[in-house]
């Protein structure tokens, strides 16, 4: 028990927990677009694991993490555009329209990644971004090192929470986006085009996501595993529930798993005589309770169904 | 001579299976109140949709101070001056008034939102007409009346030159209503236009310049309101002469039956909806519950049939404490049902009519033996009932989603009449059907009445309570303000009470 008390005590832990909710937070972020317009992001593990793919092989053949960051948006941003045209044109059912999708990723990139490299045992690495320390901020005594000394994408992950705010709250555009997801109809006849604000908010959730899955392969690791992303998708949707589809709440439910996952690894780390299954179990059952507590109550009134304009076919 | 505000010629519109609007001629001056009359699916919703934008007609021309509009959206047909008021409101309830009213409007601060100077220009366009609403207001914690003021502001503000009202005094009380056309006559008096839909002939007639009546989605005549009666319009209305009362003997009142004491409920946001409400309805009367829409009607109604749980309070049905029974056991004592929404509670829509007419008989010998349904038995039931309640249907085993609204009414009535109830627990019963299916709902409930069963008959529609009901309690926020015997009732006296401001003492 003090080991573990230890382990939660110390800046090292803190710091990972950092890193652990980064991926998390770029991809709810994301999600929080989606989801404000109405429709379910369950789709961000898809989006993700395509955005860990797209980083690592980006980064390898152009030997820049930051094509791969490129690449990684790109990717979760296409995987995104066919959600939306399945959910918001088709008006597909969101659940089954978002595990179909999820299903292709998992197929889809790891026969890419086999395509291009073979089934082999060799490791095949890609250059990764590398820390940046602040100045004068990273050499400060216990926040320098906590929070100053980390990778790009996790101070962007970081750095987007107030921009997400101020985009949701404070503009017009956010506006028009949380409209469509509360009433879609009183929305358009407002004159809001509903389901141009769908396809948006889906598509920055894409783009998100992917950032979110390049911190996995061009990151804190350099190369790429199928099924990399291991459900952190999932963990994103669920911390934008948990965090009642507010920013905050969000990113803060997001550093709640984040920790719960840096605590795991430190754990094993510690060599207890505990089933490391187990410990690996630890943040989704996290999750699993988070869910469980809160009710749908706080949703977007509209989140999850269609919207067919009414009257039907129009010129 | 100006051109009329809005033209529209040979306007045509198909549904699949009716023809809502059939090759439809109007003109609305400017300054014009024009009241658009007709009953439930005539068309008067689907007609000022294709001038709003919403539906797109199959034929015909709008015109707009003398210019063709080719309209796709909503948003172009604000951009030219047409704002409307929808039937079931268009309001974002998460949101604040002022972001209802600003919602889809450049800012001047654009991209920003600014609230602040949203709030001021709302809070003077609400000044100028007597529109009082708090901009700051989340709309979910505003009043049925103050969210409509809402929706005209947002016409007002997006500055409509045409203001179209969909039947915007259902859910106002009579003084709430007289406040309303004031405010349309002083946009009238501006030279704004104003269409004014409704199927209440007084208010048509007290508000309107000009009356197009609609039937069957066809423009029977426009007259103007000066020189036309009621008897007129509604002949017009129905295409035959209407009677305006009911017939019924005298009401002989035996013992309680439902007794209520100090009912108290939350409704569906956890906020209290009934106050401690008490009342009684006796056999062989019909206690009619008058109020404006969401002031605990329905949290009383699914407490009386066990579909809400009290927080407080006791019901009792013929001196058997019923409270936190559930609706079987609550069916089994004899208590029928007429929902509110047929569509939602009353009927399952895709399940045939035989099998809507046994649901909550369906565990019971004869439809059942053994666990395993008796298909004979039900299909010769529902096809007597059929005959009995005159439910026109080719046979009892297609869905009942085919009948049309009147005979889908007759179902739940077969249904839920044929048991020999004790009580019948009636919720607006006529809602959206026709002049004749009307007369037969109306017709089966005072016979009901007559052969000695008590009847709770709620409704937002005081024509009906007062056509229908012995006596009239007056229900406001939950409570019950005050309770009036039902012949010679005065509309005032009701009104005010509807608004809360006056409570009587009861009399019984
Ligand atoms: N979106 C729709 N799809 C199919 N039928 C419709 C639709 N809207 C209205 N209708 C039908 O058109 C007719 C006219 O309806 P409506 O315009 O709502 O009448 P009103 O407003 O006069 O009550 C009704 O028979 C109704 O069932
Ligand atoms: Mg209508």
């Amino acid at each position: 028990m003090t080991e573990i008390l230890g382990v939660l005590l110390s800046a090292n832990f803190a710091f990972a927990s950092i890193r652990m909710a980064s991926p998390l937070l770029l991809a709810a972020m994301g999600g929080l677009f989606s989801e404000r317009a109405g429709v379910l992001s369950l789709g961000l593990e898809g989006m993700m694991l395509s955005g860990t793919l797209a980083a690592f092989l980006g980064s390898y053949y152009s030997g820049s993490p930051w094509v791969g960051l490129l690449a990684a948006a790109a990717a979760g941003g296409v995987v995104a555009l066919v959600y939306a045209a399945a959910c918001v044109t088709f008006r597909a059912n969101q659940v089954v329209a978002a595990v179909g999708l999820n299903i292709l990723a998992v197929g889809a990139t790891g026969l890419a990644f086999r395509g291009a490299f073979g089934v082999t045992h060799h490791l095949h690495r890609a250059p990764a971004f590398q820390p940046i320390n602040v100045p004068v901020l990273s050499d400060l005594p216990v926040v320098g090192p906590i929070l100053f000394r980390h990778l790009f994408p996790v101070y962007l992950a970081f750095l987007l929470v107030p921009v997400v705010i101020f985009v949701l709250y404070r503009t017009t555009w956010g506006l028009k986006l949380r409209s469509a997801g509360e009433n879609p109809l009183a929305a358009e006849t407002l004159g809001v085009k509903v389901e141009r604000m769908r396809y948006t908010g889906i598509i920055i959730s894409g783009l998100l996501a992917g950032m979110g899955g390049s911190l996995l392969s061009t990151g804190f690791i350099s190369t790429f595993m199928e099924e990399m992303t291991a459900g952190r998708g999932w963990i994103a949707f669920s911390a934008i529930i948990f965090g009642k589809w507010t920013p905050i709440g969000t990113f803060l439910a997001t550093m709640l798993f984040g920790a719960a996952d840096a605590l795991q690894l430190r754990v094993q780390a510690l060599g207890l005589a505990i089933p490391y299954q187990l410990l690996l179990l630890f943040p989704y059952l996290l999750t699993l309770c988070a869910l469980v507590l809160v009710g749908r109550t706080q949703a977007p009134a509209a989140l999850g169904t269609p919207y067919e304009r009414m009257g039907g076919s129009r010129k | 001579m100006a051109p009329p505000m809005l033209e529209l010629r040979g306007i045509t519109k198909q549904f699949p299976g009716v023809l809502a609007n059939d090759n439809i001629n109007l003109a609305v001056e400017p300054g014009e109140i024009h009241a658009l009359l007709g009953e439930n699916g005539s068309g008067k919703t689907t007609l000022m949709n294709i001038v709003y934008g919403l539906y797109h007609a199959d034929a015909g021309e709008v015109r707009f101070e003398g210019r063709p509009l080719r309209m796709t959206s909503p948003g172009e047909a604000i951009a030219t001056g047409i704002g409307m008021v929808h039937q079931h409101f268009m309001l974002v309830q998460a949101f604040s008034v002022t972001e209802n009213v600003i919602l889809g409007m450049r800012c001047r601060r654009e991209p920003l939102l600014d609230r602040d100077g949203g709030a001021t220009e709302v809070q003077a366009l609400s000044a100028k007409y007597g529109l009082k609403v708090d901009p700051r207001a989340r709309v979910w914690q505003l009043s049925v009346g103050e969210q409509q003021r809402v929706e005209i502001l947002k016409a007002l503000y997006r500055r409509a030159r045409l203001l179209i009202l969909d039947e915007p005094t259902s859910v106002l009380t009579p003084q709430e209503t007289e406040e309303l056309f004031e405010i349309l006559r002083a946009l009238a008096s501006e030279g704004r236009s104003v269409i004014f839909i409704s199927h209440k002939l007084h208010e048509v007639l007290s508000v309107a310049d000009r009356i197009t009546v609609l039937r069957r989605g066809r423009v029977i005549d426009t007259v103007r309101a000066a020189t036309s009666s009621k008897e007129g319009l509604a002949r017009m209305m129905v295409g035959r002469e209407v009677v305006f009362r009911v017939n019924k003997p005298p009401a002989r009142p035996g013992p309680v039956v439902l007794e209520v004491k100090n009912l108290q409920a939350l409704n569906q946001k956890g906020l209290p909806a009934l106050k401690g409400l008490s009342l009684e309805v006796r056999a062989g009367e019909i206690l009619g519950i008058a109020g404006v829409d969401g002031n605990g009607q329905k949290e009383l109604t699914e407490c009386l049939i066990g579909v809400t749980r009290p927080v407080r309070g006791e019901v009792r049905v013929a001196g058997e404490n019923i409270t936190g029974l559930s609706p079987r056991q609550i069916c089994r004592r004899g208590v029928a049902v007429i929902p509110e929404d047929r569509h939602r509670q009353g009927l399952v829509l895709p399940m045939q009519v035989a099998e809507n007419i046994m649901f909550g008989n369906f565990y019971r010998p004869p439809f059942s033996r053994r666990g395993f349904l008796q298909l004979g038995v039900i299909h010769d039931v529902a096809r007597r009932l059929a005959a009995e309640y005159d439910i026109r249907t080719p046979s009892t085993d297609i869905p009942v989603a085919n009948l049309s609204g009147g005979n889908q009414q007759k179902v739940i009535l077969a249904r839920e009449l044929s048991g020999q109830p004790r009580l019948i627990v009636a919720m607006l019963p006529t809602r959206g059907l026709d002049v004749g299916a009307t007369e037969f709902v109306h017709r089966r409930i005072i016979d009901a009445r007559n052969s000695g069963v008590a009847v709770l008959l709620v409704s937002t529609e005081l024509e009906e309570i007062l056509s229908l009901s012995d006596r009239i309690a007056v229900i406001y926020e939950g409570e019950i303000m005050g309770l009036v015997p039902g012949d010679g009732a005065d509309v005032h006296e009701l009104g005010l009470m509807m608004a809360g401001s006056k409570r009587l003492a009861a009399v019984s």
